[in-house]
């Protein structure tokens, strides 16, 4: 029996140690908001934080989580970045079919986390983990800049 | 040299105008067509009304207002990302004049007759016919009901229907200020005869449609709340995996489970006749009991098969093979002139939806029920039947949104084998496929072999055009009655027969080159027009150069009376300031224009072409004219995301083979798009108000000939073959070691992408 916290929560599993977290969460604990894409780390669907760094739960054995402070996308809206964040998926319109959204979203908190005022390359660097085969990425980026500054900053057609 | 034609066309058969309109129409929704017995109408009488007396209010198929005043709206199409709930929901709201903010959606059981797509004659999603098909439909089912409403408002005060006014769920009476919400006439309102048809809006009225309105589905998608198939859990469940035969075609020989067995939370390893399943406690066990059996395969007759051996088939049947013609203008061997002649190679494709396949199902003695993302929900309660050998009225299926579709869950063999492995165990299963079991064994968007040839009069206009592609048939497989009496499959030359560019002598024909059996095939995003628009898009451009003409002039010249075409093409330019500002060295600027799924688009790309050959999306913009549009946030989304989804396939994607089996196994070797690899897009839209067009395959029907003529631009070199072979681009192959030697010594701690290589060389 392994206790993990989840969103400032003490919760015990009984799982192998080389479970990944991902399967933990999904499968054991019932938070499903964190996605399986690819099992590997190309994708970027399950990403959560551990202890503020965004991290692929898929290839993360749940024995390295223990001990750390562990956030998902249930638990990101009661942060003020990522109530930010999600406000500014909203407002933007990212999601299209939505299944990377929440990894996305974590990806985005994670980097605003550390650049408040992330530029391009910024962008890029901490998002190009995170697949979206729907293809939201201008808006993805949009919404980023929008979640730092409280305007978009992208012209958009729907305006 | 010209193509030799060896078959002659019957030219009645070229001339019915049934045919020609069958190709118009697109080879996804022939298919359906013939399978649902044509385009009937989708009248009241198969509503199928709830009868009066239950707790709400539901005039028809698609509408139930409860008496505590909500409204729930069932969605005919499936979710699947492309924003049908949205469109739908605003249809129906529109009409029943209620804010999209009062409603809530529902996925509609299988049901062929409350359900189906009347263009697809099966309820299916798909083609990029959801708008289309219940552009009016919707909005007379939700006029109809607002009528009910308010007669029965208007019959309570006793007052004239005419004096009464609708507005947000409440019926007013203007002349008295008496006000009634629909929660408290759903009573009443059973009793009023529905009308034969309620008059709809005028669109200048229209509150809803033609606003950016929010997505019905996005609150749940940003907190993680809303279920894809894959969240579904339910009491007893186990989870498996699943792997079958890497060769396509071959069978289970044997296998040794015995380790597997042994491992903590594995329950049972279930066998098919070409796969084999492991149910654990949850995925975890599942996968470490597959990846510990010993499975022996019996490969079969493709053993040997590969992607070479494929394109050297299809070469042969394009040089030898008899040709069906799809269309043929004038006579093309009559025209004497300079040709020009290319042959252009398209890949397989997977769809590598981010959600992989899965299914969650429960035999029982008696009945099988059934959870799952699907597009054809109605044919996933016929492989049930099929597996289980329960009636029909015996299986539910409950739909569920989808984590991408793009054609992929437009087949339910992975729910029909999911349905087989659940009735080897008495509780529920939800079976995942791993990614790379989505990307060995999807149905993949089969190879095309295109030669296309033009002879030029002294202006390089075009005199005659013979476009020949030759490749597998979709159709034949998944819908043959689909299939035209003279074997054609109208998918094959969809926007090939029919282009907007004036050529007085044209034939276009395809040589069916089917893949071995056992290979599969299915529809992909922009099905017959992503391939054909590359072909002609690319041959367009060619031609253009060869002619020492400006590409978008030399298209202008040849549009004719395409007035819808002229305005996205002078759209596009005008934004993109084509033209104008001059690019820098290796930049270039692609143009693309088509008219797929009854809109009308042009795109044009900006690139950048480093040294070493790699490419960068610099900046697009897409010009559209899809008819009347119900949400320009949907049309904006769907056109920017088809061209990533696009520019994906082109630049990274291909599906080979091997031994008879698919080489790549996930996303590290079935590469897609990136966000820091995609340019700033831009949609414009221009204005109408004819009937709407399709548009969620749009934008990669157009993304890849804008992107390889941009190329051109930049390189001169023309890309014939997708994906792009970067090495056909590189200028200099010792650039990036020099600038590795530069950069290195002067800046150790900075960090040098091979991007920025590119650049500093």
């Amino acid at each position: 029996m392994i206790v993990l916290s989840i969103n400032g929560q003490d919760t015990q599993a009984d799982v192998p140690d080389d479970m990944p977290l991902l399967w933990v969460l999904r499968d054991v604990l019932g938070l499903n908001g964190t996605k399986f894409g690819c099992g590997m780390a190309q994708c970027g669907a399950c990403t959560v934080h551990l202890d503020g760094q965004a991290i692929r739960s898929c290839v993360l054995p749940v024995a390295g989580a223990v001990g750390k402070k562990i956030t998902t996308i249930e638990g990101i809206g009661d942060t003020d970045i990522g109530k930010r964040v999600q406000q500014a998926w909203l407002g933007i319109e990212v999601a299209q079919c939505g299944y990377c959204q929440t990894g996305q979203i974590m990806s985005a908190v994670a980097l605003l986390a550390q650049k408040p005022s992330p530029t391009d390359a910024d962008i890029d660097a901490a998002m190009s983990g995170n697949l979206c085969r729907c293809g939201t990425y201008v808006r993805i980026r949009a919404a980023i800049k929008q979640a730092a500054t409280g305007q978009a900053t992208l012209p958009q057609t729907i305006a | 040299m010209m193509l030799r034609v060896d078959h002659v066309p019957d030219e009645v058969e070229l001339e019915n105008p049934a045919r020609r309109e069958l190709i118009k129409r697109g080879g996804l929704v022939v298919a359906f067509m013939a399978l649902g017995g044509g385009s009937r109408v989708w009248g009241y009488a198969d509503h199928g009304p709830v009868p009066a007396g239950a707790p709400e209010f539901a005039p028809n198929a698609f509408i139930r207002v409860g008496r505590d005043g909500s409204v729930q709206l069932v969605m005919p199409s499936i979710e699947m990302g492309q924003g049908a709930y949205t469109g739908q929901a605003t249809l129906l709201a529109e009409e029943l004049d209620v804010g999209l903010d009062q409603i809530t959606v529902e996925h509609a059981p299988p049901n062929r007759k409350l359900y189906a797509n009347p263009l697809l004659g099966e309820q299916a999603t798909g083609g990029s016919t959801t708008i289309r098909y219940c552009w009016k439909t919707l909005r007379d089912a939700g006029a109809a009901a607002r009528y009910m409403l308010v007669t029965a408002a208007a019959q309570r005060w006793k007052v004239d229907a005419g004096q009464c006014t609708a507005s947000r769920g409440v019926v007013t009476h203007t002349a008295s200020g008496r006000s009634l919400p629909y929660g408290e006439l759903v009573d009443a309102a059973w009793n009023v005869p529905p009308p034969d048809k309620a008059p709809l809006k005028d669109p200048k009225d229209f509150q809803l449609i033609g606003k950016p309105l929010r997505r019905v589905d996005t609150p749940g998608k940003v907190d993680g709340s809303l279920p894809f198939g894959i969240d579904i859990r339910v009491p007893g469940m186990k989870v498996a995996t699943v792997q079958a035969s890497p060769t396509f075609g071959g069978k289970l020989a044997s296998v040794d489970d015995a380790r597997a067995l042994s491992i903590p939370g594995v329950l049972k390893v279930v066998k098919l006749d070409n796969a084999v399943a492991v149910i654990g406690e949850h995925f975890w066990a599942a996968k470490k009991g597959l990846e510990a059996l010993v499975i022996t395969w019996d490969r079969g007759a493709n053993g040997a098969f590969t992607t070479e051996q494929l394109f050297k088939d299809m070469a042969n049947a394009s040089e030898h093979g008899t040709p069906i013609v799809a269309r043929e203008v004038g006579n093309v061997g009559n025209v004497k002139g300079k040709v020009i002649a290319a042959t252009y190679q398209l890949p397989m494709l997977a769809h590598a939806t981010m959600e992989p396949l899965n299914t969650t199902v429960h035999v029982r003695p008696d009945a099988c029920e059934i959870w799952v993302g699907t597009q054809v929900p109605a044919r996933c309660v016929d492989v049930a039947v099929k597996v289980t050998g329960l009636p029909a009225e015996r299986i539910q299926v409950h739909n569920q949104y989808m984590g991408g579709g793009f054609g992929r869950r437009l087949f339910e063999d992975s729910v029909e084998q999911a349905v087989a492995i659940a009735k080897q165990v008495d509780y529920p299963v939800k079976v995942i496929w791993t990614r790379e079991e989505d990307i060995a064994q999807d149905r993949y968007r089969p190879a095309y072999y295109d030669r296309i040839a033009a002879t030029v009069d002294d202006k390089g206009r075009p005199q005659a055009w013979t476009d020949r592609t030759t490749g597998a048939s979709v159709m034949a497989v998944f819908a043959p009655p689909g299939m035209g009496k003279n074997g054609l499959d109208p998918d094959l030359v969809e926007c090939a027969a029919e282009i907007p560019y004036e050529v007085p002598n044209l034939r276009v024909e395809w040589v069916r080159h089917d893949m071995p059996a056992g290979v599969p095939v299915g529809w992909w995003r922009g099905v017959g027009p992503v391939h054909n628009v590359f072909v002609v898009e690319s041959f367009i451009d060619e031609l253009a150069h060869a002619a020492g003409k400006d590409p978008a002039a030399y298209r202008r010249d040849l549009l004719g009376e395409h007035p819808r075409a002229h305005a996205v093409l002078d759209l596009a330019l005008e934004k993109s300031g084509w033209g104008k500002a001059a690019l820098g060295a290796r930049q270039g600027r692609g143009i693309a224009l088509a008219a797929p799924f009854g809109s009308y688009l042009c795109v044009v790309v900006d690139v950048a072409v480093s040294p070493q050959g790699e490419v960068s999306l610099l900046r697009a913009v897409a010009a559209v004219d899809c008819g009347t549009v119900v949400n320009p946030n949907t049309v904006e989304a769907q056109v920017q995301g088809g061209l990533v989804f696009g520019w994906s396939a082109a630049l990274y994607s291909g599906i080979t083979l091997k031994n008879g089996a698919v080489e790549q196994r996930n996303f590290n070797d079935y590469r897609v798009l990136r966000l820091n690899q995609t340019p700033p897009i831009e949609v414009h839209l221009v204005p109408s108000q004819e009937s709407p067009g399709g548009i969620g395959e749009t934008g990669t029907v157009m993304a890849m000939p804008a992107l390889t003529n941009a190329i051109f631009a930049a390189t001169g070199v023309r890309l014939r073959t997708l994906p792009i072979d970067v090495t056909a681009l590189v200028q200099n192959k010792d650039a990036l070691k020099a600038a590795v030697t530069e950069a290195t010594p002067a800046s150790p701690h900075v960090s040098v992408t091979p991007g920025q290589l590119g650049r500093l060389a």
